[in-house]
Formats: structure tokens, C-alpha cells, sequence
């Protein structure tokens, strides 16, 4: 067990920003916290990566308590903080020389692994640039392959790819996947439910500081949701309207109501399509799809992830 | 990515923790030199600095010792020697040069890496602690304002404006106002909150650069008011200077270096602490 907490809590003078939660992160897996802005996750993670004292609770990293051995626990961290917090007056490669400096590596080791990790983050050919006119991509990259230089056991990820356009997002992935190979475990926080299912072999939901389930992707969706989901678009400004038809339609059992669609979730798309247009409903447009983490969140807390 | 063993530093970081643990201060992990090595690293592009750093003392030297001192013949010393004003005014200019390189670098600098840089934020994720940032930066203020400190007092030696051995101490003295300022300043940095604040900074500076027994000896303030000459911390700075450069050695010396040392200290351990409540929250 790298990471166990019992009745984790962190408060800000009143405000909860973690309330009371028990977590445990097994070597050699990549763990979500899933959850909207403001859920708790990123203060979770602080504590984790021992540079935000728990107000509450017990917090154990390797064995080890923040409060006893933060140093020595950070030594054996990768921490990838939300904002990449780079060093713009140095060029690349002595972002990743300094870095290993602090680490209390020699100068050889730092050297060595830097050339790897330059390599590692598709970085090489930039190594002699200063950071500031890099892509946003490239300076996640950095960010990573930089808290990767003493060689971590455990990667702390907050929003890795936020504020990333698609495709550096899938470069992203690509090489978290490489280090869960590895046999590095990934903490992640997202509030993208598509990266978590990507990314995630077991995840937990937060919402307001508590954690709301826990499981894998593919059971969270089993358990908190059905297999399909038809989603409806009408030409009016009120989709409440729409409940009532809608309602006990074939194969569905239960209905969502969003301010711009209405959700049905349903065992069989297809059939409840069929339905639907059997019974003269007629909506401007008719998507079926897969259930999705986002349908497990809005099914536990009411609300959607991104709003 | 190749599994590579590089060894643990965690065994020496704990030991020093356990060590910093029984003493009431900010956490730290006795790395501040890699804090140093990394400002040495980012100042090789821009080196520029260094000349302009070095400049303007030099400039005041010359300006007031040959200009002021072409109409002031010679100033009688606290001390109660008689002196030609360019050797009673170079000593006050180290001192006010190490005050400004040491002041410059600990607000200026640490502001845009506190507030905007987050750059302490990315050091407190790795074994680095509070302290060995504050000791760190305060230790490269220090560094940076000696080597200053040195071409200046080359460049008085060089004009015929140092007139005793002691002045060979004048060195360590000026690294130590620099520590003084550099720890205050630090300090006082972890307080702000916009650049505009930095007016009070500038509001504290001037009048010291001015009034400290700079320009003319404390003889000549009123009697009222010498006693707020003498509490600022660079009339100690200058007094400490002159004392040595002129010659005029006793034990006033020790007390100068006595405020001076007890400033470092307070501010270097303030500094630690306002960084450990700011960023370790």
C-alpha cells in the first residue's frame, strides 16, 4: 500500500475542504480522484504530496507520516502540479539539471537521466531553449519528465492535460501509459471524465470534500448506471416539458433533465429510439451513445462535471 | 526510462530534519547551496546585471568624492580624525551599495519568484525546505553583493581613497550589512501582496541612503535627532565601514557588528517562517 488515509480532513479557517476521507492506492496503479472544480481533490493531493499539513485524520505515504518524514517522503515523490510552476529564467535541460540538484542527486545521475527524460518527453531537439516560448504541451511534458528526475515510485498528477487542445492531450496520455508500464503508480486528479476512464484502473468520485463512490470505470458505470444512454435535444426552452412523454418509454429507467437535453438511460439505445418515435415524440436531434463517468457523477450528485 | 538506480537521498534529508526537528525552526534540509547554484545558473543569462550592479557606486564615488569633494577640502571623522571628504565618503558608499545589491535582490527578485515564478512552490515539492530557501536566497544576495563589494573597494584602493589595512576587513563587513538587509528585506517581501508596495520599500531606503551619517558625520545632525540617525541599520553599516577603512578601530566595531548580525538573523528566520506559512498551507 503506498498511500493509505483514514478520516483525511483539511479545512481552511471555516471552510471543509476535504471532509473525512479514506483512500488507498496500491503499488503500481493509476488512481483518479474524480470530482468538479472545487471537490476537494486538489488539497487531497497537497496533502499528499506532504507540502500541506492533513488538519484531520491520518495520512500515511510508504509507510511514513507527512507530519514525521515529509523530506524523506518527497524524495521518493513526483509531484505535477496543476500550473506547470517551471523556471522561465532557465532553458530546458537546466530546468531538469537543478531539478535533480534539489533532489540531492550528483551531478553525473542528473545529467544522465535528464538526456533520458529530454527523450522520454519528445523534448530533445528544444533541450538548448528557454521555456517560456514552448507550447502549452511541451511545457506539461516538461513538467512531468522534470518530476521524474529522482526516479519516483509514486507521480502525483493534478489536471494534467486542463487547458491542453486534443491532440498534446493524446500526446500526454501516451506517455503516462508508458510509465504505468513501467511500474510507476499514477495519482491523477481530472475532471475529465474521458481521461479518467482512459487513464484510471480504479478511481473515486468526490463531490464537496467526500467521496461519493469508488471502484473501476467500468464498474462504477455497471453499478451507478445503465448500459446506453439516448440523449434528446427539442426545439424548446424548457426541456421539463418533455418529461412526461418521455417517461416510461421501452426498455429505459429513469430519465435526466439538463438545461439543453434530457437524458434517458436505457438497457437497450435502440430500442428506446424506437419507442420513442412509435409514441410521436419527435426531438430536433437523437444521439445514442455508451454510458460515460459523467452519467455516474450526475447520477450521484445531481450535478455535471463541467459546467 | 530504463529503471535506474540513483540511490536514495532521503536518508541524509531525514537525518537533518530529525536534527532541524529539536530546534525551533522552519523546516529545512540543508540544501540551500543547491537554492545558490540555481540563481548562479539563471544569472549566466543575464550577466548583465552584474556591470550595472557594479556601476553605480563607482559613479557616486567619483561624482562626490572629486566633484563635492573639490569644494569640501576635509571633514572631521566622528572618530576625530581629519580626513579629505572622498576618503571620509567612499567607506558610506560600500555600505550603501551593499545595502542596495542586498535590498534589490531580496524583494525585487524574490517577490517575482514568490508571487509570479511560483518558483519556491516547485521547490518545496522536492526534499527542500523553508529555510533552505530563505538561507538560499539570502545566501546569493550575499554572494552577489561581495563580489561588488570587492571591485569597489579595488577601485577606491586604486584611487588613493583607502588609507588603512583594517580596510582589508572592510570586505566581510560589507558582506555582513548585506546580510542584514538581504534577511530584512526577505522578509518584509513575504508581506506583499502587489508591486505598488514596493513604495514603501523605496520609502525606507531613501531617507537611510541619505541621513545615515552618509554624506557628513553624525556631528552635524542636531542633537535632537541623533538618536534616530543611530537606530537605522545603516548608519551601523557605515559607522562599521568608516571605522575600518579610516582606521579607527574600537569597541563601538563590535557593537556595530552585533546590531548587524542580530538583524541577519531575525530576518533570516522570519523570512523561513512567513515562506512555510504562505506556501506550506
Amino acid at each position: 500500500m503506498l498511500v493509505s488515509a483514514r478520516g483525511l480532513t483539511k479545512t481552511f479557517g471555516d471552510f471543509v475542504a476535504v471532509d473525512g476521507i479514506d483512500v488507498e492506492v496500491r503499488r503500481g496503479e493509476a488512481f483518479g480522484f474524480l470530482g468538479p472544480n472545487g471537490a476537494g481533490k486538489s488539497s487531497t493531493m497537497r496533502m499528499i504530496g506532504c507540502v500541506s499539513p492533513a488538519t484531520g485524520g491520518e495520512l500515511r505515504i510508504f509507510g511514513q507520516d507527512p507530519a514525521v518524514d515529509g523530506p524523506a517522503i518527497r524524495a521518493r515523490l513526483g509531484s505535477c502540479p496543476q500550473a506547470d510552476m517551471l523556471d522561465e529564467e532557465l532553458t530546458v535541460q537546466e530546468n531538469l539539471w537543478i531539478y535533480g540538484r534539489y533532489f540531492g542527486l550528483t551531478k553525473a545521475q542528473t545529467r544522465k537521466r535528464a538526456t533520458e527524460l529530454l527523450d522520454f518527453a519528445q523534448l530533445t531537439d528544444r533541450r538548448g531553449d528557454k521555456v517560456e516560448p514552448l507550447s502549452g504541451g511541451m511545457k506539461r511534458r516538461l513538467t512531468i519528465a522534470r518530476s521524474l528526475i529522482n526516479n519516483p515510485e509514486l507521480l502525483l498528477l493534478d489536471e494534467p492535460t486542463t487547458g491542453l487542445d486534443p491532440q498534446a492531450r493524446h500526446i500526454l496520455w501516451d506517455r503516462l501509459f508508458r510509465l504505468k508500464r513501467q511500474g510507476v503508480t499514477l495519482i491523477i486528479t481530472t475532471h475529465y471524465m474521458d481521461e479518467a476512464e482512459q487513464l484510471c484502473d480504479r478511481l473515486v468520485v468526490m463531490d464537496h470534500g467526500r467521496i461519493v463512490a469508488e471502484g473501476s470505470p467500468r464498474d462504477l458505470i455497471t453499478r451507478y448506471s445503465t448500459r446506453e444512454v439516448v440523449e434528446l435535444r427539442f426545439d424548446s426552452d424548457d426541456h421539463a416539458d418533455h418529461i412526461d412523454a418521455v417517461t416510461g418509454v421501452a426498455a429505459a429507467s429513469r430519465v435526466e433533465l439538463l438545461p439543453d437535453r434530457l437524458l434517458v438511460y436505457t438497457d437497450d439505445g435502440d430500442a428506446t429510439s424506437a419507442d420513442l418515435h412509435a409514441r410521436g415524440v419527435i426531438p430536433l436531434s437523437t444521439l445514442v451513445r455508451r454510458s460515460t463517468l459523467e452519467d455516474v457523477f450526475l447520477h450521484l450528485t445531481g450535478r455535471t462535471l463541467v459546467d | 526510462m530504463s529503471g535506474l538506480d540513483l540511490g536514495a537521498p532521503a536518508s541524509r534529508a531525514t537525518g537533518v530534519s530529525r536534527f532541524s526537528r529539536a530546534l525551533p525552526l522552519p523546516a529545512g534540509a540543508g540544501m540551500a547551496r543547491w537554492v545558490i547554484a540555481r540563481n548562479a545558473m539563471a544569472f549566466r543569462h543575464g550577466w548583465v546585471a552584474l556591470v550595472t550592479g557594479f556601476a553605480e557606486p563607482v559613479f557616486y564615488l567619483f561624482s562626490l568624492g572629486i566633484g563635492i569633494g573639490a569644494l569640501v577640502h576635509s571633514v572631521r571623522t566622528d572618530g576625530g580624525s581629519e580626513v579629505p571628504y572622498a576618503v571620509f565618503v567612499a567607506p558610506a558608499l560600500l555600505a550603501s551599495s551593499a545595502m542596495n545589491g542586498a535590498v534589490m535582490d531580496s524583494t525585487f527578485n524574490v517577490f517575482f519568484k514568490l508571487r509570479y515564478a511560483k518558483l519556491y512552490d516547485s521547490m518545496l515539492a522536492t526534499p527542500l525546505g523553508p529555510r533552505d530557501i530563505a538561507v538560499g536566497e539570502i545566501g546569493w544576495a550575499l554572494l552577489r553583493g561581495a563580489l561588488y563589494s570587492a571591485a569597489f573597494l579595488a577601485v577606491a584602493a586604486l584611487a588613493g581613497m583607502v588609507t588603512s589595512w583594517w580596510a582589508l576587513l572592510a570586505l566581510p563587513a560589507a558582506v555582513l550589512i548585506g546580510l542584514a538587509f538581504a534577511a530584512i528585506g526577505m522578509w518584509a517581501t513575504t508581506f506583499m501582496t502587489s508591486w505598488q508596495h514596493f513604495d514603501y520599500i523605496t520609502l525606507a531606503i531613501q531617507p537611510m541612503f541619505l541621513f545615515s551619517a552618509t554624506f557628513f558625520p553624525l556631528s552635524t545632525y542636531p542633537e535632537g535627532i541623533r538618536w534616530l540617525v543611530q537606530a537605522t541599520p545603516l548608519y551601523h553599516g557605515v559607522a562599521l565601514e568608516r571605522g575600518l577603512m579610516l582606521g579607527e578601530v574600537g569597541w563601538a566595531l563590535a557593537g556595530h557588528t552585533a546590531y548587524l548580525v542580530v538583524l541577519g538573523v531575525i530576518g533570516a528566520l522570519g523570512a523561513a517562517r512567513r515562506i512555510e506559512r504562505l506556501l506550506l498551507t
